[in-house]
């Protein structure tokens, strides 16, 4: 799970352009959108397509990934449980 | 076109350099745009992490409004119109974003490329960083046009739809890149007239 954990960081700096972030700035617990690394709605949209494309999980809803994306422990949860890739 | 408005200040990025009113203010080695792009708003200074998610026509156009406009001390009520213009249009975002549903059996189109699918995002990115709720076209021409675009920032200040106008031409495709942007109002030494910007241009 630490291994997800951190290739999640990376993949999310990465395909967010998150240029002034490091990956030892990202706590595990810390909150990805609002007051944590401040992501927006385009950046929501960009890690549902990271989900299906590197993961092969599907979101039906949108909605979802409010709960999903919260932080990066209940990401990797999440994408432990079911991933298809 | 009875008043006569001037060329209040001037900003070119082209070949890894930037100047202002002829003088340069920034230098890079690397001509290649992501990489000086990124160099130049680092020289600038500024914490801005939305600049690193738009594609290079805005990083552009973003980086010559910041050395014009950096005297604006109130942007919202400085009422600045923008006209901005290129050839290439949007088409080095299209290409990428095209490269991601090329393949149907690899079709995962990114939001955040599809989002700058559009030359007058650019525009919008300046006008979200300085707070401008003001007028606002972009154009697609072969060339800069210095007629169009001076006969275009006339009739925005003559019809006080605007006290002064950021205008010019803004062109990316692939690892070319160059960028001409320019303030017009009532303040300054060079008039606002298709020769002078001609000169200007061609400088």
């Amino acid at each position: 799970m630490e291994g997800l954990k951190l290739e999640l960081k990376e993949k999310i700096i990465e395909n967010l352009n998150l240029e002034d972030v490091s990956i030892d700035e990202i706590g595990n617990n810390d909150p990805l959108f609002g007051d944590g690394l401040g992501l927006d709605s385009i950046d929501a949209l960009e890690l549902i397509v990271m989900l299906d494309k590197d993961y092969g999980i599907k979101l039906s809803d949108p909605k979802e990934g409010k709960k999903i994306f919260e932080s990066i422990e209940v990401m990797a949860a999440y994408i432990a449980e079911h991933r298809e890739k | 076109m009875n008043t006569q408005y001037y060329i209040q200040s001037y900003c070119k990025i082209k070949e890894a350099c930037i100047t202002l009113n002829d003088t340069l203010v920034f230098e890079d080695q690397n001509n290649e745009p992501k990489s000086f792009f990124k160099n130049a708003y680092k020289n600038l200074e500024l914490k801005y992490a939305k600049f690193f998610k738009m594609d290079n026509l805005s990083k552009l156009s973003f980086l010559g409004a910041e050395f014009l406009l950096q005297d604006n001390e109130n942007d919202a009520e400085s009422n600045t119109a923008i006209v901005l213009s290129n050839k290439a249009s949007s088409l080095d975002t299209d290409r990428k974003h095209q490269d991601s549903i090329q393949d149907k059996a690899n079709y995962f189109p990114s939001p955040a490329i599809f989002v700058y699918t559009l030359p007058n995002i650019a525009i919008g990115e300046i006008s979200i960083r300085h707070q401008l709720k003001s007028e606002n076209a972009f154009f697609v021409f072969d060339t800069f046009n210095a007629e169009f675009l001076c006969n275009y920032a006339s009739v925005l200040l003559d019809k006080k739809k605007a006290k002064s106008v950021l205008c010019g031409w803004v062109d990316v495709d692939n690892e070319n890149y160059e960028g001409f942007m320019y303030l017009v109002s009532r303040n300054g030494k060079i008039k606002h007239t298709i020769k002078e910007l001609t000169n200007i241009y061609q400088k």
